[in-house]
């Protein structure tokens, strides 16, 4: 094996929601994963306020760089790259992750990676497994975000399988959580009464599971309205809610579509590895399930460590780190952020790049 | 002194060289949609001009609005990242102040408006072009004709609104060569600036978006 010190070492940008994360890998060793949230500054409005995210990431941005070199111990003189997810997201958010990695790569004279967020939350899983294995069926789940990928060379190829049309997963978590008054976050509490009930005492809808219904593709939005009127109606009636069997009941319906789609996919597709991402990836019995079922249909289940599973500048440098060592050009100092850039890209590359980083590694240090 | 200054705050991307006495390069575009885009080809574009490495700037100068916040933040980020890997101080200056500076004005007093979209400008009254006599503010124009009746009016704020602003002064727009003459002669008389710290003035709209993060309080 080559020596480590020979793998790219790649500082990593996010801002595309409201955690403002630095991370830095030495290919897929990684070496830091420093993360800024900005969640309790969104509690008090239901949800993440864009302008509000914009704000923190710009605060947040330069101590979380320095927390993370220092916590790597490594200098930015010594970086290979700089990466920095430019898209999909909220556009302010992005756009401030963009700012700072394009003045950080100019300044050090390092050749910039505008990379695609979803294609990062698939390779985050070489910093826990090793390398992807080609092709690998991915399923991301988290407040954000619902789909179902494909990819052959993450740098190169992620097919959409299939998407939610409606609600995300860990949407639906926390609104389901709301309604039963568990607060926030809704995964983890849920997760948690769910252990003590009945998967089978109420049997909610699973959507889009009918003959005629695409493959792949998720929505629970159905599912979140049937649960939040039997909730009602026990209400109304006067009697007791249930929780326990109503979260068990719940999430059963959630990660029986999420997983029998997923197992699907790798069977339809002939791939033999599935892997799990997004916050949503840290539900218990999500994991048990998909292990259950993958091993039932002879599938390599990797999911990464939950701190991985959401999102973190790390993933960012990771994606980063294999642009790098599979030689794919970098990005122009143009690079814009995109709040809809489609999963079918995992970065941008510039469209004279050869021209710009000739420019930019005279500038400092020739 | 050799000061990197930009300004993303108002449609103007502007940016520029200045070396204590001079302006030596600059560069200024005028796109209200792409901030992101168009500033570090044009830092780019000037240091080359120039023939200037960034590592010999001795400080850079950032516009700090006020300003629309998400052009805006462009700039100050930049800026303050250049300033993280470069080791050098980043300065801020009021956006207004930039513009008053540049109308050359000796004898106010009069006014600087820009554009702070949803029909309010962003404005600040001056006595000359050097001294700001109120907080930069955000206002509908009709609510302010009061305060700025019979006042030339600098800016493109000042443009859209000839009811309220009916003599109008060049320059239109703001530039990074102004900003940096200013901070140059106010660094060069000991002055302190501003940090380079957003003037925001309004609160953030606190509308989530469909299909968002839910987040509920705890
Ligand atoms: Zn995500």
């Amino acid at each position: 094996m080559a020596d480590s010190r020979d793998e790219p070492l790649v500082l990593g940008i996010e801002t595309s929601c409201d955690e403002t994360g630095v991370g830095i890998v030495r290919g897929t060793t990684l070496l830091a994963d420093a993360v800024a949230s900005s969640v309790d500054e969104h509690a008090r409005f239901g949800g993440v306020v864009p302008e509000v995210a914009s704000r923190a990431h710009l605060e947040a941005m330069v101590p979380t760089i320095e927390r993370a070199l220092k916590e790597a111990g490594v200098s930015a003189r010594d970086l290979d790259g700089i990466a920095v997810t430019a898209g999909p997201g909220l556009a302010g958010a992005l756009l401030v992750g963009v700012s700072a990695a394009k003045a950080y790569a100019y300044a050090l004279g390092k050749p910039l990676y505008g990379v695609n967020h979803l294609a990062s939350h698939i390779c985050v899983d070489q910093l826990e497994h090793g390398a992807l294995p080609e092709p690998t069926m991915a399923l991301l789940v988290s407040g954000g975000h619902s789909s179902l990928l494909l990819s052959s060379d993450i740098t190169s190829d992620v097919r959409p399988m299939g998407a939610t049309i409606d609600d995300a997963a860990g949407e639906a978590f926390d609104k389901i959580a709301r309604v039963l008054n568990l607060g926030f976050p809704g995964g983890p509490v849920i997760d948690r009464y769910a252990r003590e009930g009945d998967p089978n005492a109420i049997a909610f809808p699973r959507g889009l599971t009918g003959p005629r219904d695409p493959a792949y593709d998720f929505s629970f939005s159905g599912l979140k309205t049937a649960v939040a009127r039997w909730i009602e109606a026990k209400r109304a009636a006067g009697e007791e809610v249930p929780v326990r069997d109503v979260s068990a009941s719940f999430q059963e319906a959630v990660v029986d579509v999420l997983t029998r789609k997923a197992v699907r996919a790798c069977k339809d597709e002939g791939v033999d590895h599935l892997m799990i991402g997004g916050g949503v990836a840290a539900n218990s019995r999500l994991r048990a399930l998909a292990q259950e079922r993958c091993e039932a249909a002879g599938i390599r289940l990797r999911v990464p460590r939950p701190k991985l599973c959401t999102d973190n500048g790390a993933m960012v440098a990771a994606l980063g780190a294999e642009m790098v060592a599979r030689g794919r050009p970098a990005s122009s100092w143009d690079l814009s952020a995109d709040s809809s850039l489609p999963v079918t890209d995992p970065h941008v590359p510039g469209h004279h790049h050869d021209h710009v980083h000739e420019v930019s590694k005279e500038n400092l240090y020739s | 002194m050799l000061l990197l200054a930009l300004d993303t705050a108002t449609p103007a991307v502007t940016v520029a060289l200045h070396d204590g006495t001079d302006v030596i390069a600059s560069s200024s575009q005028v796109d209200a949609r792409r901030h992101g885009e168009l500033l570090l080809p044009a830092v780019d574009r000037v240091l080359a001009e120039a023939d200037v490495k960034l590592d010999a700037v001795t400080g850079i100068v950032v516009g700090i609005g006020p300003g629309p916040y998400t052009g805006l933040r462009v700039g100050l980020m930049t800026a303050d990242t250049f300033g993280l890997v470069l080791g050098v101080p980043v300065h801020g200056v009021c956006t207004l102040d930039g513009l008053a500076y540049a109308a050359d004005i000796e004898k106010g007093p009069f006014v600087v408006a820009t554009d702070a979209r949803r029909k309010e400008v962003y404005w600040a009254r001056y006595a000359d072009s050097r001294t700001r006599l109120t907080d930069p503010a955000v206002d509908r124009p009709a609510d302010i004709a009061d305060q700025v009746a019979g006042l030339p009016a600098v800016g493109a704020g000042a443009l859209l609104y000839p009811d309220t602003f009916p003599g109008v002064h060049e320059p239109e727009h703001v530039s990074a060569a102004a900003l940096a003459a200013l901070a140059a002669e106010r660094l060069a008389a000991g002055e302190e600036l501003p940090a380079p710290r957003p003037l925001y003035l309004r609160r953030p709209d606190a509308q989530v978006p469909k299909n968002y993060k839910v987040v509920t309080p705890k």
